[in-house]
């Protein structure tokens, strides 16, 4: 007994429990009022959505934990970018199914490069540099996706759509993306870097890391993230359109933020990006199953964030 | 006199101006015939919505804070000015002095919980979207004729948008640069700390400045109805990243406290100059919004350029 | 101790505690008008909380605090003490880099304002600039960012002194001349003194003994958090002065410490670096088991001389040979070493997780908790759990965390950045043999301390002054005169 009692003080403690317990609220309150329907195909649809938030939420999740004034705000831009460059170099064809993926990440690779050579060189702020760099590269995604109308490949779509039992593969595959990531993190040199320099720069800077290249990389892996989200976007929704990468500017960092990361960096978690992703995702659904208009809709998601950001409170000055 | 007008802090100062000259110089070049008052009015006619949107994200970020949230902002005053402020104007007025102690609110919030104003922003930023959206579900609404005369004031020889920026830059510049409570609200920026410990409310001040952002958003509203005539819930979102764009390119700095209301409508000027000068070079409208974000980073670029310069110096 | 008619503050077993630690353990404090308090005490004696308290930014949990005559422990604060005429400089900048001279005067004063106020604010700081550093060289707009420290610490001194509505009876200066030159900090003292003598009060934090017993009237030393010896300054000279303060490790102690002196040359050089401003082309050299220090006046380029080894063992840096592995023990923990979020044991394992890496990428966390094990024992860390946060830590604790790191890397230098601040004799008695230990395995130290007597246990030590080398002395060749001389410009 004194077990389960230790084991429950254990997980309550963990930052990313509010989020699935949230998930589990808004679900509950879905199914009573439908009287039981649809719970499965709900968590389906949901696992589905989520997922893509999950992979672009991991690089931001990286790239937060850098440090305060770390995010990055190129996206969506990267999304529809790597989207269409990659849907149209495959040609709906599953031979180039490989090359399109390479070809999404060398947009990744590219994108991260540039951000942190505006951050690095010009010694932009993060916060302008991703900005500024999103502009461009819509501006690139719009010249160059004219006129796309090219379905993606259907080795691709059905790697997107395909369930199992309910289950997505997507879903499966994006869980065990996760699970790397989460090693990665807390059991990586790389992982272990990115959150002493969130904590203190300086000092991360002193015991050896070499800061600048790990902010590289990090900024180069959410960028690659975000393409890999791309590819898979494009995949599942029969094609690449230019706005398609819109709701994951806020989406990625409000997961992050609602599944425990600390915005002041040196504190993250991964199973939380899961979580907030499924909450959001269900919370919406639930708004929409009472006949929420979409205006109550947006304005309880903006309060929930407001609302957990309030209760986990800032950093606390250290006097 | 040479050696102060190379001298790093000078450039620095004069490079929000120098760049706008420099822009107009070049359009001017290209298109010779857009130096009528009748040119400068229609391409600088969104200037003044986005110059206010601008100042608004300044008082923000003059005090550390950043605002995710000034476009959806701007885009619920003007639903409410074409809708309630027509049709009920004293429930149109309070609404909107709502709006406003609303983010005098959040600022109080920010300061009380020392919350990072980025989330917090982007949240509200769901927050004034849907509250456009309810008050106007589609586009649609008029624009008070009152607002709609002072957008289309003309004057003698001055193109309204370039007389309505100088009066808006002259007025921030006497309350924030020149005013003694201005002193403080800015050093709050600086050295918060400091503020906190010589006797002022550090949240007191947070509030004041979150208000004032408030205010503009409202002046950006009304502003920008006065010239579209209708509304709708999504018609400023890109106002943030102008504003954010329009504060930095004017010589602001995210911290410190260092702003400047006269760089910032300079700023302004210039990004909403850019759109037109690429229509003239005839360059498809794909890449307007990649020039923006080119220009951010071409002045960024010369602005780091300058500060190396000063720190071998 | 009944208050009298002059006496402007009277403290009454005031005591302050942070969570489990108490900072001040019942003192008992009292100033008189037109007099100048001496306030000694090594790093973490209480000196600072005290002052806070008194200045209004910290609240004291019991005592009685007796501010002209009245008890104002309820419900005191900055704005309580700037009304009783009471001002605080303290050490770190209170001034608004973004604001104008004049501008941050205004600030000080709520009652500057209305038409004309830059002006009449302007001419205040500059009229109390001109009476306290004559030849000072500050305009009324010029950006406090701007300004040199030197500068900003006049101009915040000067500010301190200023005077609109209301009385000023008490000025706190916590270390004043860290910041200034001999010129002036000569004349703030002597400015000190005329205030005193026409009646206002100072009390005066200053680690530079010789300036308290010169300007002050009554010394008071902390230690601990208490009050442990209370003398008119006349009644001390700078060796009992010293010797009062205690925690100072003596000289006759070090040398039974140390074994043997050794040769320069016999080893191989591993440092060889020219300081960026050096014009007379002295080198600066570590030798393979070496322990070379680093002497000077605070913040005179020895942190620089650190910094420079410290990026030329990785990168290419002009005139730096650096021929072996480093690592760096941090002084200011707060700013250059302690992970706020980490265990003792991730914090002391972050300089080594390179050589932790067991198959392809993966931490072999039991090579990290025996890291951990092995140097809590080494260094006699005292925690129940190396898990633990390591803020749980004690100040002094959490220093040989820091060195833990350090010396338990691959690293084959060690740049010590004044490690011991703050800690107790033990715990230094037990690193320094520690160090000369590694030092006989060919480990190399380049140590930067304020600590003079910490010199002697250097075998070669380098002199700085306004970011060069002045002197370079060997063991046998150190005194404390030799090093003071060196210090100061003039004689550079």
């Amino acid at each position: 007994m004194s077990i389960m009692i230790a084991s429950t003080k254990n997980l309550i403690q963990k930052p990313w429990i509010w989020s699935y317990l949230g998930m589990i609220v808004v679900w509950l309150a879905t199914i009573t009022f439908t009287k039981g329907l649809g719970g499965g195909a709900m968590i389906t649809a949901a696992l589905s959505f989520a997922a893509f938030t999950v992979i672009v939420g991991i690089g931001q999740m990286f790239v937060i934990s850098l440090g305060p004034g770390n995010v990055d705000l190129s996206i969506p831009a990267n999304i529809a970018l790597s989207g269409a460059v990659a849907t149209k170099i495959m040609d709906s064809s599953n031979d180039m199914l490989l090359v399109g993926f390479l070809v999404a990440m060398g947009c990744g690779l590219a994108v991260g490069i540039f951000n942190y050579a505006l951050i690095r060189i010009l010694k932009i702020p993060p916060i302008i540099a991703t900005l500024s760099a999103s502009f461009l590269i819509l501006s690139t995604a719009i010249a160059y996706g004219r006129g796309l109308k090219i379905k993606p490949p259907t080795m691709l779509a059905e790697f997107a759509t395909w369930q199992i039992y309910g289950i997505p593969i997507l879903a499966v595959f994006v869980v065990g993306l996760a699970i790397v990531m989460s090693v990665v993190l807390h059991h990586t040199f790389y992982g272990r870097s990115v959150l002493a320099i969130g904590q203190n720069m300086r000092a991360a800077w002193l015991a050896g890391i070499n800061v600048e290249r790990i902010r590289l990389s990090t900024y180069v892996l959410s960028a690659m993230l975000a393409s890999l989200c791309g590819l898979l976007l494009s995949g599942f929704s029969g094609g690449a359109s230019l706005n398609m990468g819109e709701e994951y500017l806020l989406g990625s960092i409000a997961v992050v933020v609602i599944g425990g990361t600390s915005v002041a960096g040196g504190k993250a978690n991964v199973p939380g990006i899961w979580g907030a992703a499924l909450f959001m995702f269900l919370l919406v659904t639930m708004l929409n199953t009472f006949g929420a208009s979409a205006g109550i809709r947006l304005i309880m998601t903006g309060l929930i964030i407001v609302a957990v950001i309030t209760l986990a409170g800032g950093e606390k000055q250290l006097d | 006199m040479l050696n102060y007008l190379t001298s790093p802090k000078f450039l620095r100062s004069a490079l929000p101006a120098a760049s706008l000259l420099l822009l107009l110089a070049a359009i001017f070049y290209i298109q010779p015939r857009a130096m009528s008052h009748f040119g400068m009015n229609l391409m600088l006619q969104y200037a003044v919505p986005i110059a206010l949107a601008t100042i608004a994200q300044m008082f923000i970020i003059t005090v550390n804070d950043l605002d995710l949230s000034i476009g959806p902002f701007v885009g619920l005053t003007a639903c409410i000015g074409a809708t309630l402020l027509v049709t009920d104007p004293i429930l149109g007025v309070l609404a909107l002095i709502a709006c406003i102690a609303a983010y005098a609110a959040l600022g109080a919030l920010i300061y009380w919980r020392n919350l990072p104003s980025i989330v917090v922003t982007l949240g509200m930023s769901f927050v004034w979207l849907g509250v456009a959206v309810l008050v106007l579900p589609t586009p649609g609404g008029t624009a008070p004729d009152w607002v709609k005369a002072i957008m289309s004031f003309k004057i003698p020889g001055i193109p309204f948008p370039i007389f309505a920026a100088a009066v808006i830059a002259l007025v921030v510049h006497f309350a924030l640069m020149r005013s003694s409570y201005g002193a403080v609200l800015r050093g709050a920026g600086g050295n918060p700390k400091a503020i906190g410990r010589a006797g002022w409310s550090l949240l007191k001040i947070k509030m004041v400045m979150f208000a004032a952002a408030g205010f503009f958003g409202v002046l950006a509203g009304l502003s920008l109805i006065g010239l579209t005539s209708a509304a709708d819930a999504h018609i400023a979102d890109r106002y943030t990243l102008y504003a954010i764009a329009g504060v930095i390119l004017g010589g602001g700095e995210f911290v410190g406290g260092r702003v400047s209301p006269t760089g910032a409508v300079l700023g302004a000027l210039t990004l909403t100059l850019t759109g037109s000068f690429l229509i003239f070079l005839k360059i498809s409208p794909d890449w307007q919004i990649g020039a923006q974000g080119g220009v951010l980073i071409i002045v960024l670029a010369l602005r780091a350029l300058i500060n190396r310069r000063e720190a071998s110096a | 101790m009944p208050t009298t008619q002059s006496q402007i503050v009277n403290f009454q077993s005031v005591a302050k505690s942070f969570g489990a630690v108490s900072a001040l353990a019942g003192v008992d404090l009292h100033v008189d008008a037109g007099e100048c308090l001496g306030l000694v005490g090594h790093n973490g004696a209480g000196k600072s909380t005290l002052m806070n308290v008194l200045a209004g930014t910290l609240s004291p949990d019991t005592g009685v605090m007796s501010i002209h005559g009245q008890d104002l422990a309820e419900h005191y604060n900055v704005t309580v003490a700037h009304d009783q005429g009471i001002r605080c400089v303290f050490q770190e900048q209170s001034l608004c880099p973004n604001l104008t001279v004049a501008e941050n005067a205004r600030i000080f004063h709520a009652s500057l304002k209305g038409f004309g106020w830059k002006k009449r604010a302007g001419k205040m700081i500059i009229d109390k600039l001109d009476e306290i550093f004559p030849d000072h060289g500050i305009q009324d707009n010029d950006v406090v960012g701007d300004l040199t420290i030197g500068r900003r610490q006049m101009v915040e001194i000067s500010r301190a002194f200023t005077v609109t509505d209301k009385a000023l009876d008490l000025v706190i200066l916590d270390e004043p001349t860290s910041s200034l030159d001999v010129v002036t900090a000569t004349q703030l003292l002597t400015y000190v003194r005329k205030a005193v003598g026409e009646g206002q009060s100072c009390i005066l934090i200053s680690h530079l003994l010789g300036e308290i017993l010169d300007y002050s009237d009554r010394i008071l030393i902390m230690k601990d958090g208490a009050v442990i010896a209370e003398k008119l300054a006349a009644d001390f000279t700078r060796d009992s002065l010293v010797t009062a303060m205690g925690n100072v490790v003596e000289e006759k102690e070090i040398e039974a410490h140390v074994q043997f002196e050794k040769v320069r040359g016999e080893t191989p050089q591993v440092v060889c670096a020219l300081p960026r401003t050096q014009t007379n082309g002295t080198e600066f050299i570590a030798h393979k088991g070496e322990i070379v220090g680093l002497a000077g006046l605070a913040s005179n380029g020895q942190t620089a001389m650190l910094l420079q080894v410290f990026e030329g063992a990785t990168k290419r840096v002009p005139n730096t040979k650096v021929e072996a592995p480093v690592a760096f023990v941090a002084g200011d923990r707060q700013s250059d070493g302690v992970f706020h979020l980490w265990s003792i044991g991730q914090n002391i394992g972050v300089r080594s997780l390179k050589n932790m890496i067991k198959g392809w990428w993966l931490i072999d966390v039991a090579q990290e908790v025996f890291m951990a094990d092995d140097w809590k024992n080494k260094i006699k860390i005292k925690t129940p759990d190396m898990n633990d946060n390591i803020l749980s830590l004690s100040g002094g604790n959490q220093q040989k965390a820091l060195f833990g790191r350090a010396l338990g890397s691959d690293a084959e230098i060690i740049l010590m950045d004044d490690p011991m601040r703050g800690v107790d004799v033990g715990t230094k008695l037990e690193v320094y043999d520690l160090i000369r230990a590694e030092a006989e395995e060919g480990r190399t130290f380049l140590w930067y301390t304020t600590e003079m007597d910490e010199l002697f246990n250097c075998d070669h030590i380098y002199v700085f002054c306004e970011g060069k080398i002045v002197s370079e002395l060997s063991r046998s060749e150190l005194t404390e005169e030799k090093v003071l001389q060196c210090s100061f410009k003039e004689n550079a």
